[in-house]
């Protein structure tokens, strides 16, 4: 018997690591992308592979996951990480009151936690505010965004995947049934319509899930909630440094190459193809991130940018839970074919592609577990060097 | 209200199968926006056809170079204003010296297969990261922090550079920057590398690659060095030391 085909589409985080996944399991995978790989929120992603502390108080699942995929990617693709540490810092009243639950948090969620003096703090990170009340250490890190991706897109591609990046799905072919039988897609590059026909077509489009369900007549509960981030061109820290308190705007500093980048905010948005930044919003990180490394405001701001969460479920903003949502759209809709995978954050992109597998896997009758736990990356170079089915011409 | 350019954006287009030509969009820009952005806003709003690359937004994954106004830059932190005027026409061209994908979008698989050859470093302690700013003096355990190195293998070396236009077969100056940065004590191995005759010494000495790269490796001066770690390499072979 061939084996299952299964069509991804979009090549952010989410579609990446599920290609991984499935290719590993056995599956033939084509992705679709209509840019380029990571052109949409995961790209534009702050950077914290996070420990879990941020969630620790308020969305335990989301903390749990976090600290689990946090020790698997330090460990399986050393290669994009910067794996410092982090530190939650207290600046006045409201952020110590906060430390007993956070400690409390940590603890239950299994997150390894020190606390450190003032005085411990600044001879590690002479940067930080001196004025600062308390300070943990815990294990957060930082990646790079786009070789995150690559490294997962070279091994899915390694063991077969096909990547179709320029090719945007423009409408979802069906059997006349409601069911989803692939997808019509623009090669953006030949400028060429093509259909491509699979067992199972996965929507992996973050915030654009939305308008893939569309094409088969549903709704996805998916609330786009963009942020800012503005990286300043001094490498001021050499860990993560987080405000300690409930998440709110401009709480964290990060390093990166040669640059601190301060995120982040969070507000709805209609139109998520383009989102301008605004000069009151820039103001804010610079406030919010010299309250955390006073020397920010002698430093130039080098890029300023903004990307979009895709949240699901209800509530709105930094209420929202942080976790991610497989549905399986026979039984939200009784429509065959169609899984849509959302939500989560860059930290938790394994486990997002493990679930999304089992539920594709189940459907297709492929009992091959998930070994993506175990399976070190390839370098993220060999995406471009492993090149598949791209025609050039000069 | 934040000041208003208009600005006419004279971008190369090719698809597969079709002859090269230039399209030109004539836009309302904040002069603070950068040119990616403005690319970006041609997408979103005027032509859903137009292929470029991009991802962080922010100098550090390397995938937004292109040439403009002739001159190759990272467009995701090249503020409009540093490069054009108001009311100007500003030309962008994908980067020289690769093939062609769509578009502004070029093929870079020949630089990542050189990076992966010289197997260039992708993290390393920040104690030898040659941090010039702020000026920081580490303390022997501050090595075990890693960060990410400084080379976004972006191209923007490769496209400026004079003798990679002549011959791909070049290491150029991103690679050649990359064995500088492991160095010939502790990695003999790339010795025959470095010491090829497309290595080292294919170098004219333009300086094009230190002039145009975004991220403060300056490969001019690492090839340079390079070529002094050479000729110390080849004398303790020859005296055995
Ligand atoms: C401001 C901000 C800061 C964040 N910071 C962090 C952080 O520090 N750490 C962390 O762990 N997480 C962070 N996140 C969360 C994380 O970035 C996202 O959860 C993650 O990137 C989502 O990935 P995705 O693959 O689901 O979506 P995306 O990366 O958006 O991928 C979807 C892809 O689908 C493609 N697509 C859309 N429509 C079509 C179509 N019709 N045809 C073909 N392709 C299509 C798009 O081009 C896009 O590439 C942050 C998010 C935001 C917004
Ligand atoms: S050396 Fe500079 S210009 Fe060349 S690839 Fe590296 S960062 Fe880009
Ligand atoms: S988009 Fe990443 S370097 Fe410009």
């Amino acid at each position: 018997m061939s084996k299952p085909h299964v069509i991804i589409i979009g090549a952010g985080f989410t579609g990446v690591a599920t290609a991984h996944d499935l290719a590993l399991r056995g599956c033939q995978v084509t992705v679709v992308e209509r840019g380029d790989i990571c052109n949409g929120t995961s790209g534009r992603t702050h950077g914290l592979l996070h420990s879990g502390g941020r969630y620790a108080v308020k969305d335990k699942e989301s903390a749990i996951e976090c600290i689990e995929e946090n020790q698997i990617l330090r460990r399986i693709v050393p290669q994009v990480i910067e794996p410092n540490g982090g530190l939650f810092i207290a600046l006045d009243d409201s952020d110590l009151s906060y430390a007993e639950q956070f400690i409390a948090g940590c603890e239950e969620c299994g997150i390894p936690l020190e606390e450190l003096t003032p005085q411990q703090a600044l001879t590690l990170e002479p940067n930080l505010n001196p004025r600062l009340l308390a300070a943990f250490l815990i294990p957060d890190a930082t990646f790079d965004p786009l070789r995150l991706a690559l490294a997962f897109a070279a091994t899915a591609r390694h063991n077969g995947a096909q990547f179709r990046t320029y090719a945007e799905v423009e409408t979802l072919l069906m059997d006349g049934q409601g069911n989803v039988t692939g997808v019509r897609i623009l090669d953006r590059a030949a400028n060429r319509h093509e259909d491509l026909h699979a067992d199972m077509v996965v929507n992996a489009t973050g915030a654009w899930a939305g308008q893939i369900t569309a094409m088969a007549g549903l709704d996805a509960p998916v609330h786009p909630t963009p942020g800012i981030m503005v990286a300043y061109d001094q490498r001021l820290v050499q860990r993560a440094v987080n405000r300690l308190n409930e998440p709110g705007d401009g709480d964290i500093v990060l390093p990166q190459r040669r640059m601190v980048v301060v995120g982040t905010t969070s507000f709805t948005a209609e139109n998520v193809d383009y989102i301008p930044v605004t000069e009151d919003q820039v103001q804010l990180m610079l406030e919010r991130g010299s309250e955390l490394i006073p020397a920010i405001r002698n430093a130039r701001p080098r890029g300023i940018y903004m990307a979009t969460r895709p949240l699901v479920g209800s509530g709105s903003g930094r209420s929202m839970a942080r976790t991610f949502k497989c549905f399986d759209h026979k039984e939200t809709h009784n429509i065959e074919g169609l899984v849509t995978i959302t939500g989560g954050k860059a930290t938790t992109m394994r486990a997002m592609a493990e679930k999304t597998a089992d539920v594709v896997c189940a459907k297709l009758g492929i009992q091959t577990p998930c070994t993506t736990r175990e399976t070190p990356l390839l370098s993220y170079r060999q995406y471009y060097t492993l090149s598949n089915q791209e025609k050039h011409y000069a | 209200m934040p000041e208003q350019w208009t600005l006419t954006l004279r971008l190369y287009r090719q698809k597969a199968n079709e002859a090269p030509r230039y399209d030109t969009f004539t836009l309302q820009v904040n002069p603070d926006e950068y040119v990616l952005d403005a690319v970006e806003r041609v997408w979103a709003f005027h032509d859903r056809s137009l292929c470029f690359r991009h991802a962080c937004h922010h100098s550090t994954c390397g995938a937004c170079g292109m040439r403009v106004n002739g001159v190759e830059k990272l467009t995701c932190i090249t503020p409009l204003r540093a490069v054009t005027q108001n009311g100007a026409v500003l030309t962008i061209e994908p980067l020289r010296n690769f093939p062609i994908v769509s578009d502004l979008v070029v093929d870079m698989g020949d630089l990542y297969r050189k990076m992966e050859r010289v197997n260039a470093r992708a993290v390393l302690p920040v104690t030898e990261a040659e941090i010039e700013h702020p000026a920081s003096t580490w303390n022997p355990e501050d090595a075990q922090y890693l960060r990410l190195s400084d080379c976004l293998e972006c191209g923007l070396c490769i496209s400026a550079c004079p003798v990679a236009a002549t011959t791909a077969a070049y290491l150029g100056p991103a690679p050649l920057a990359a064995i500088q940065d492991q160095g010939m004590r502790r990695h003999p191995e790339l010795l025959p590398l470095a010491d090829s005759e497309d290595g080292v010494w294919r170098c004219h000495s333009a300086f094009e690659c230190t002039a145009v790269c975004p991220s403060f490796v300056d490969p001019a001066r690492r090839i340079m060095d390079l070529r002094r770690q050479v000729v110390g390499a080849k004398l303790r072979q020859v005296f055995g030391k």
